[in-house]
């Protein structure tokens, strides 16, 4: 498939295994131009594009279980653009799937990329959402991805977003999660910034149903003259609620990070729970490394590597 | 008979016809203006299994720490040498390179390293999965497990013993093995000794517990500061259990 070559270019470039799109549910695009489209029986992947953006809709069906991912893949390939995404993500009630989502830009010396998110996962619904970013070596990237996420009762939701190879650029991560009853949301994000990278990560899991339960994962390291700020947002509004936020961010250099967290109650059966480790790289870890033979800068690639696996 | 009976030679004298691995003369050590070592002498023959005693608080971790290299327990006198060089400004990771490792009292953990990954630092050549079993772990529920705090206590140790036999060191210092481990892995620790020694490897065997040092070829006895016995393990440990304090306090209250 022809118009599939430059995202499979661009997996090549990120240093990553191309995927086996053609055969999966998917949807690729290039700037505001849409590559490639497929959907499955019970997999419905729709969209439109103007010269402002892409629509793009996806539906999967009510007890449909989708054992391959589903793939959507953005990218560019001029050395500058834009691309602007609206998403909306459907599962019906019952249904379970795994979607891919890669953000590859690679080639551009400036560029920028908004993603805003509607994603909706209906009563005992089940999605595992693997988001991998490549932002290439220009640093003048900027890219948005914003979300809103509803969760039925019952409903699971676990999201994991990578961004720890080439330059970060201009990061905004903003996403809030709507947590039903019963319903489990968790969100990893595992970001490596360096050079004059800005990192600002907003996660906010809001938990409004009886028994439900949340974890914000966050790992962060900064080096150089990178930026971050993060901001852990639990609320636990109903009997039985159950969060937690973990931040864990390796800070060195000139670099930067604050991170602020936010945890509210409005139950008096809810609990919510949090725990935070900034600094540079622990030293007794650091030691025991070097106890093995690694010099000082191995360690702490070893250590932060690990880290942001 | 149990697991230790037999395992060490238990040699009344030093071995003169080896060479000596490990040399500290005179060594002085300062932490936050206390003295912690205070022209400490101790000779570590190639081969040997040696036994550090100590009461709490005498001295014993920070002797390993100043051995390792770490930052913190730089020597403000005295020399340490191994293999006949001196040693005292190398770096710890150089220090690891020319073949001492620590298996530290509690040794850290880390998020997302595998042990199998953490086993084969330094490029080691060792059979990652032999090393597990001889520690008592099963490599098949183990070895793709992160080092992280999803460990215990106990088993952490497990896999730092693992770690210092992957590495196949000349001197392994081994910092309180049994602390915090379970009886049953006493049997696992001699099995380590047993391979360390059969590889070649020099044993400095921190403990305070006497029945854990009493299968060294020789011992002695950390005291304010200094070594204050040192010899036929046996009449160490009668020394050691004449002992005075059971938290030292920084003086030599023993001699």
């Amino acid at each position: 498939m022809s118009e599939l070559k430059p995202i499979f270019d661009l997996f090549s470039t990120a240093g990553w295994a191309p995927p086996p799109i053609p055969e999966a549910a998917h949807l690729v695009a290039y700037g505001h131009q849409l590559a490639s489209l497929k959907s499955l029986p019970g997999v419905r992947v729709e969209a439109s594009t103007s010269d402002t953006g892409i629509v793009a809709e996806v539906v999967i069906a009510a007890g449909m279980r989708v054992d391959q991912p589903i793939h959507l893949c953005f990218g560019l390939y001029q050395q500058f653009g834009l691309q602007n995404v609206r998403l909306a993500l459907t599962l019906e009630p019952g249904a379970q799937a795994t979607l891919w989502s890669h953000c590859l830009f690679a080639v551009p010396l400036a560029a920028r990329h908004t993603m805003l998110g509607e994603f909706h996962l209906g009563e005992g619904a089940q999605l595992r959402h693997q988001e991998a970013h490549y932002h290439g070596a220009s640093g003048d990237i900027e890219v948005l991805p914003h979300a809103r996420v509803t969760l039925e009762k019952g409903a699971r939701y676990l999201a994991d977003f990578s961004l720890v190879e080439g330059r970060v650029g201009r990061l905004d991560i903003d996403y809030t999660v709507d947590v039903g009853e019963a319903a489990v949301a968790e969100l990893t994000s595992r970001i490596y910034g360096f050079g004059t990278d800005s990192i600002r990560l907003r996660e906010a899991l809001i938990l409004n149903g009886p028994g439900a339960k949340g974890l914000l994962k966050s790992r962060v390291a900064v080096r150089d003259e990178a930026r971050a700020e993060v901001f852990g947002i639990m609320e636990g509004n109903a009997a039985g609620a159950r969060g937690h936020v973990d931040c864990m961010e390796i800070v060195r250099d000139r670099a930067e990070v604050s991170a602020v967290p936010e945890v509210r109650v409005r139950h008096p059966q809810a609990k919510v729970t949090h725990e935070a480790a900034i600094g540079s790289v622990d030293s007794t870890q650091l030691e025991t490394l070097m106890a093995r033979g690694l010099a000082p800068d191995e360690a702490v690639d070893l250590i932060v590597r690990g880290m942001l696996a | 008979m149990t697991a230790w009976a037999g395992l060490f030679h238990g040699r009344g004298q030093p071995d003169t016809d080896r060479a000596i691995l490990l040399r500290m003369h005179g060594v002085r050590l300062e932490l936050q203006g206390k003295t912690v070592l205070d022209g400490l002498d101790l000779e570590l023959a190639t081969g040997e299994i040696h036994g550090l005693l100590g009461a709490n608080g005498s001295g014993k971790s920070s002797l390993a720490h100043a051995v390792m290299g770490c930052e913190a327990y730089r020597p403000s006198a005295g020399e340490i040498v191994f293999e006949g060089r001196r040693i005292d400004d190398l770096p710890m990771h150089e220090r690891a390179r020319l073949g001492i490792t620590l298996a530290w009292q509690e040794p850290a953990r880390f998020e997302g390293l595998g042990i199998r990954d953490y086993l084969r630092i330094g490029e080691s050549a060792a059979d990652v999965n032999d090393c597990l079993r001889r520690v008592g772990l099963d490599p098949d529920d183990y070895a793709d497990r992160a080092v992280d705090k999803t460990l215990s206590g106990g088993e952490r140790k497990r896999v730092e013993l693992a770690a210092v036999l992957a590495m196949q060191p000349k001197l392994a210092i081994l910092d309180e093995p049994t602390a915090g481990i379970d009886l049953l892995s006493l049997d696992a620790l001699v099995d380590v000794i047993e391979a360390l020694k059969t590889a070649g490897s020099t044993v400095l065997l921190i403990t305070h517990q006497a029945d854990v040092a009493a299968h060294a070829d020789r011992a002695s006895q950390l005291c304010g500061g200094r070594i204050v016995c040192q010899g036929e393990t046996a009449r160490v440990l009668e020394h050691y259990r004449k002992r005075v304090c059971r938290r030292c306090d920084g003086k030599i209250c023993h001699v």
